[in-house]
C-alpha cells in the first residue's frame, strides 16, 4: 500500500477503505521504525500530526473533499509551519518554533493535506549531498554507505523510503533534482515565481524555488495544483491564472522535439550514466519524439557565476541572525560587535560560513564590477542559450547529476568537487526555467535521473512528457529491497 | 586575485564571523580553490550585456497603504534569546 500513487490513496479514502488517521498511522509507523537509521526527518510531532488527520477525516465524512485531503506529506524543513520547530538544518535556528505558515504550509492546510513532519537537509540548503546539516546525515535508501544528494537530501529519502505519500522540496541550484536523481524519483522545479517563497526561509532569493518531490509526473501534478499560485506576500510570485497541472498529462508524445545539448554528455558524465540517459531518449523516439542536437554554450559557466551570485545574495540575507530577535545567541561577548561575531561563529556551519565569506568578498569595495557585475552578465547570456535552444525544441533533455549517489565523506571536504554535482542543474535556476528528474534506471544498483527542461511556464508539457515515459517504464514505482 | 589572510580577516570582520587564526588558514586554502572556480569568469567578453539581476522582467507591485498586519509580539519575542518589558535586549552600546 505505501508504494500507491497520491490517486490511489486518494481513492482509498474516498470510499472509506482507510481512514486518513489510519494512512497517517502507517506512515508514522514506517517513520518510527527507519527514521531512526536514516535520519530523513529532524521534527516529528505525532499528535500535531494526528490532529490533521482526524480533521481530515471529517472533511472527507462531510464531503468537502480536494484531491490532497487527508494525504501525508513530509515538509522541508526550509518551510516556517507554525508551531513546529523549523531550524533549515541549521544549529542557528535549533530552538525556532516558526510564529507563522508558510504559504506552501497554508496551501496544504486548505486541502485538508496531514504534515507528517519536517525534513532534514543542508543546512540553509547549501549543499549538495545533506552532510552539512546541524542534525546529521542522511542515508541514501538505496545504499546505506551512500549520500541522498541535496540539499533536500531528507525529503528525498522521505520519498524514497516511502516515509511519507510524498513531499516537498525547494531548488536554489538543482536542490529537488538532484536528489531526485540519487534517490530516485520523479522532482519538479517550476519557473521561478510560480510557487511563493513567503515564509520560505531565503537562501538565494533571485534563485530559490520550491516544487514537489514524490513518486511519479501525475504525483508532482496534483503537488503543482496545491503548491503554485500567486501570493501578494512574496514580491517575486507571478500574478497568473490558476493552472490544472494535470490538464496534459494524457496527451500522445507524437511530434515532440527534444533537445540534446552536446554540453550536458561531454567530459565529466559518468558513461554509465550517460547509457541510461539515452536509453531514455529511445524509449522517447518510440513514443514518437523527434531528437535535435542542440547546444547550450555557456553551460560551463553556470558553476562560476552561481558561487558568485547565490553567495552574494547569502550573504545579504543570512546577516539577519543576529542574535537578536530570534536564533541563537552566544552565551559569553564583551560588547555588540562580539556578540555578532561569537554568535555567528558558533550557530553557522563551516560551508554557510565560506559561502558568507565569498558572498562578503564579492560584494565588497572594489571587487563588485570584477565579480557580482561580471557574473550578471554572464547569468544573461546563459539564459539566452536556452532562448535560442528552445526554437529548436520543445523540451530539452540530459542527465540532472554527473554521477549516481557518492559515498558519504567523498567530497565534504572539497567544496569545488560538491558544486560540480550541480553542472547540468544550476543553469535553468539562473535562467529561471523550469527543470524535473525523472527516474531512468540503475547504474550498479543506483538510482539514475533523466533531466527534462522546459520553457517558461510549460510544467504542464513536462509533467505530460514524463508521465507518458512512466506509462511505459516502471523505474519510478522501483522501491530500495529490504525497505518493502 | 590571490586572497591573503588578511582578506580573510577582513572580510569575516565585514560579515560579523569570529575566525581563529587556524581556522583563517583553513578558510584561506578554502575560498583559493572556490574563487579558483570563480576566475573562470575573466575570460568572457562581456562588453555590452546588460545585467540579468531577475528571470522575469517584472515590475515591483504597489498596494493599498491599509493595515494589514496584527500586533504579535509577545508571540514573536518567545524566540528571542533576551527580551525584558516587550523590548529585545542587547549589550550596551552608549556608555
Amino acid at each position: 500500500m505505501i508504494n500507491s500513487s497520491l490517486k490511489q490513496f486518494s481513492q482509498m479514502l474516498a470510499k472509506k477503505e482507510i481512514s486518513s488517521v489510519e494512512l497517517t498511522q502507517v506512515f508514522l509507523n514506517r517513520i518510527d521504525s527507519l527514521n531512526p537509521n536514516i535520519n530523513a526527518y529532524i521534527a516529528l510531532d505525532h499528535a500535531k500530526t494526528l490532529a490533521q488527520a482526524k480533521a481530515a477525516d471529517a472533511r472527507i465524512a462531510a464531503g468537502n473533499v480536494a484531491p490532497l485531503t487527508g494525504i501525508p506529506i513530509a515538509q522541508k524543513d526550509i518551510f516556517c509551519a507554525k508551531g513546529w520547530q523549523t531550524t533549515c538544518g541549521s544549529k542557528m535556528l535549533a530552538n525556532f518554533i516558526a510564529p507563522y505558515d508558510a504559504h506552501v504550509i497554508t496551501q496544504f492546510d486548505n486541502v485538508g493535506a496531514v504534515n507528517l513532519g519536517k525534513t532534514n537537509m543542508d543546512e540553509f540548503a547549501m549543499g549538495s549531498s545533506n552532510e552539512t546539516s546541524y542534525f546529521g546525515s542522511v542515508k541514501n535508501p538505496w545504499d546505506f554507505d551512500r549520500v541522498p544528494g541535496g540539499s533536500s537530501g531528507g525529503s528525498a529519502a522521505a520519498v524514497a523510503a516511502r516515509l511519507c505519500a510524498a513531499a516537498t522540496g525547494t531548488d536554489t541550484g538543482g536542490s529537488i533534482r538532484q536528489p531526485a536523481s540519487l534517490c530516485g524519483f520523479t522532482g519538479l522545479k517550476p519557473t521561478y515565481g510560480v510557487v511563493s517563497r513567503y515564509g520560505m526561509i531565503a537562501f538565494a532569493s533571485s534563485l530559490d524555488q520550491a516544487g514537489p518531490m514524490a513518486k511519479s509526473a501525475e504525483d508532482c501534478a496534483l503537488m503543482m495544483n496545491v503548491m503554485a499560485g500567486f501570493d501578494e506576500r512574496d514580491s517575486t510570485s507571478l500574478n497568473r491564472e490558476k493552472e490544472d497541472y494535470t490538464r496534459d498529462l494524457n496527451k500522445p508524445l507524437a511530434g515532440l522535439k527534444i533537445g540534446l545539448p552536446k554540453e550536458y554528455f561531454a567530459e565529466g558524465l559518468d558513461a554509465s550514466v550517460g547509457k541510461v540517459v539515452m536509453d531514455a531518449i529511445a524509449e522517447y523516439k518510440k513514443l514518437g519524439a523527434t531528437i535535435v542536437d542542440i547546444s547550450l554554450p555557456n553551460t560551463g559557466l553556470s558553476i562560476p557565476v552561481y558561487y558568485v551570485l547565490a553567495p552574494a545574495e547569502a550573504s545579504s540575507n543570512l546577516s539577519r541572525y543576529d542574535g537578536v530577535r530570534y536564533g541563537h545567541r552566544a552565551a559569553e561577548y564583551t560588547d555588540l560587535n562580539d556578540m555578532y561575531s561569537k554568535t555567528r561563529a558558533e550557530g553557522f556551519g563551516a560551508e554557510v560560513k565560506r559561502r558568507i565569506l565569498i558572498g562578503t568578498y564579492v560584494l565588497s569595495a572594489g571587487y563588485y564590477d570584477a565579480y557580482y557585475l561580471k557574473a550578471q552578465q554572464i547569468r544573461r547570456l546563459i539564459a539566452q542559450d536556452f532562448v535560442e535552444a528552445f526554437k529548436q525544441c520543445d523540451v530539452i533533455m540530459g542527465p540532472a547529476a554527473p554521477s549516481t549517489a557518492f559515498k558519504a565523506g567523498e567530497k565534504v571536504d572539497d567544496p569545488v568537487a560538491m558544486y560540480l554535482q550541480d553542472i547540468y542543474t544550476i543553469s535553468t535556476n539562473l535562467a529561471g526555467l523550469p527543470g524535473m528528474s525523472v527516474p531512468a534506471g540503475f547504474s550498479n544498483g543506483l538510482p539514475v535521473g533523466l533531466q527534462i527542461i522546459g520553457n517558461y511556464f510549460d510544467e504542464a508539457r513536462m509533467l505530460n512528457v514524463a508521465h507518458q515515459y512512466q506509462q511505459v517504464t516502471d523505474w519510478h514505482v522501483q522501491m530500495p529491497e529490504g525497505l518493502a | 586575485m590571490a586572497l591573503s589572510i588578511e582578506d580573510i580577516k577582513k572580510i569575516a570582520h565585514l560579515a560579523r564571523i569570529e575566525v581563529s587564526e587556524s581556522e583563517a588558514q583553513v578558510t584561506l586554502t578554502k575560498l583559493t580553490g572556490i574563487m579558483g572556480l570563480i576566475e573562470q569568469m575573466q575570460a568572457v567578453d562581456t562588453t555590452g550585456i546588460s545585467p540579468m539581476s531577475h528571470s522575469q522582467d517584472v515590475v515591483q507591485r504597489l498596494r493599498d497603504d491599509v493595515v494589514t498586519k496584527t500586533n504579535e509580539r509577545a508571540l514573536f519575542q518567545q524566540n528571542a534569546p533576551a527580551t525584558a518589558d516587550g523590548l529585545y535586549l542587547v549589550p550596551k552600546v552608549i556608555e
